[in-house]
């Protein structure tokens, strides 16, 4: 009888835990199917049709999407940027936090200490005075100009990410590397680099992200709508098409699929980055 | 060019929009502390056990994290539309409340100045939760199992296990967790742009957005500064104080 009970009192709890989780992710999963459910009907259907599954696909709005809403620049520009402002990054600060690591010159505590200060600076507090740099510089309206500032968004988190693994290396291996004939920066791309890796994809995931996502500084630096990113352009695309809800739908599917299905992809990466604490600061 | 003194700054003190900006970011950022981060914790202890679909659980919550904002704030707008044609309401939300019974409740949520920014404050905690869940579950996880069955040989109770033992190991993840929402919804513009688009400029408006205006719309880049420079310099000061109390949380 009471292993009975025990075991009734068991299922019930886990029934019920099941039922509490499950409605929470039905309510995450929903809206983003909801999305991709009315990408596939026309301005006339969907307003009519309610149902959960509409009875006509219709695919051409993708196809409006791409061509007449540009997407195909946008998703051109957001992967040029990425990529290039990952690249920076990871080597900039690599070799920076290899510096402050390993290196001693003067002033290398008071720069460390400038890099991490500036980390806490949220990004709202310094785009006024970065628009204006930029003005100056004539970088506005450049694709390097924007790249240059979003290296400089991700690069404080990343130089304190890389030197918390780089002091961790062992000073063996790096005296090997040296009786070896390696220079220090050779020791920087053949011992500390491969090192670092699991700091590398922390890296390279979460200021993908970013970069992917990012639209202040698009909005702010970016006007020409040929070197707009993903973000900026659909915005400008659902200006011009605020009352066709099919089409600003299918927009947002073509933003939202590709880094859906990265994050599916990377998403042990993620969750070991965000547990481990590091990327918490 | 010429320089002015203190005037932006003085003139910043006595702006009663700034200072309802301010309000607004304030709430929305109350809202996420009070219904987010508790259901965070919530499913976290929901998940942190032999469950079936563990996994599964823990990619679908962390997915509108990764959405950017401004996709989010367009979904929802679309679900949110308060319109009507051919007799039917083309918003999911009103559709929903009007077929099944409620039409009294039928509403333009981000229409109605007094519903707005709630509604913005829950879809924004909508997207947020996730990240205080995989901190709580990686938090939970790290917690000594022999902790909780030496609690249970003392006799304690669930509840008695949950306040003398959870609570106290998990108190430096729920400050950064804490510090992290903080930050995070003081400065959320882009939902906000997403789903009222100037629209209800007074009663939505938040600091990044009359920074944004003051850039954009009256040309006055001084007095956007001192704006931004008033808002890093609050921000810095919240992350600075959490920061004192969480490093205070791990030595005891």
């Amino acid at each position: 009888m009471k292993i009975n009970k025990y075991a009734f009192w068991g299922m019930t709890q886990s029934t019920l835990i099941h039922i509490f989780l499950m409605s929470v992710a039905l309510t995450c999963l929903f809206p983003i199917f909801w999305m991709v459910r009315c990408a596939f009907m026309t301005n006339t259907t969907v307003f009519v049709d309610q149902s959960i599954i509409p009875h006509h696909l219709n695919f051409g709005n993708f196809a409006i999407a791409w061509t007449k809403g540009n997407f195909a620049v946008y998703l051109l520009n957001s992967v040029i940027y990425t990529v290039c402002v990952v690249t920076g990054i990871v080597f900039i600060s690599s070799l920076a936090a290899y510096s402050f690591s390993r290196l001693n010159f003067p002033g290398k505590n008071i720069i460390f200490y400038l890099f991490v200060a500036a980390m806490m600076i949220p990004l709202p507090g310094s785009f006024v005075a970065l628009f204006v740099l930029m003005t100056k510089l004539h970088l506005v309206n450049t694709r390097f100009g924007y790249i240059l500032c979003m290296i400089n968004v991700g690069l404080s988190m990343s130089i304190l990410l890389f030197k918390t693994f780089f002091d961790k290396m062992p000073q063996e291996l790096e005296d090997a590397a040296r009786i070896d004939g390696c220079g220090k920066i050779g020791i920087w791309w053949n011992m500390a680099l491969p090192f670092a890796r699991p700091a590398i994809a922390v890296i390279v995931i979460f200021n993908s992200l970013t970069v992917w996502n990012e639209y202040i500084l698009a909005t702010l630096l970016l006007g020409d709508t040929n070197l707009m990113p993903l973000q900026r352009g659909i915005m400008v695309f659902q200006g011009a098409n605020s009352t066709d809800y099919p089409v600003l739908m299918a927009g947002l599917t073509m933003a939202a699929i590709p880094i859906i299905m990265v994050y599916l992809a990377m998403q042990k990466h993620i969750v070991k980055g965000l547990s481990s604490g590091e990327v918490m600061g | 060019m010429h320089f002015i003194g203190l005037q932006n700054y003085k003139e910043l003190l006595g702006d009663k929009l700034w200072w309802d900006s301010m309000w607004h970011a304030g709430y929305i950022t109350l809202i996420a502390l009070v219904f987010q981060n508790p259901l965070a914790f919530a499913l976290a202890l929901a998940c942190d056990r032999e469950i079936r679909m563990k996994r599964f659980y823990r990619v679908v919550f962390f997915i509108p994290p990764v959405l950017s904002q401004l996709v989010v704030g367009l979904i929802w707008n679309w679900i949110l539309n308060p319109e009507m044609q051919n007799g039917q309401y083309i918003g999911l939300l009103n559709h929903l409340l009007y077929s099944s019974g409620f039409p009294q409740m039928v509403h333009g949520w981000l229409g109605d100045p007094k519903t707005a920014l709630t509604t913005i404050a829950i879809v924004n905690s909508w997207q947020g939760f996730g990240w205080g869940f995989i901190m709580f579950l990686a938090g939970l996880q790290t917690i000594d199992k022999q902790l909780y069955e030496a609690a249970k040989i003392d006799g304690a109770g669930a509840w008695k296990t949950f306040t003398n033992v959870t609570i106290p190991m998990m108190l430096p993840v729920i400050l950064v967790v804490v510090i992290l929402t903080i930050l995070g919804c003081m400065q959320v513009f882009v939902l906000i742009l997403a789903m009222v688009n100037e629209g209800l400029v007074n009663h939505t408006d938040v600091p990044v957005t009359r920074i944004f205006s003051a850039m954009q719309n009256t040309n006055r880049f001084g007095y956007a500064c001192a704006e931004a420079v008033i808002f890093g310099t609050i921000l810095v000061c919240v992350s600075f104080v959490t920061k004192r109390l969480s490093d205070k949380a791990k030595q005891a």
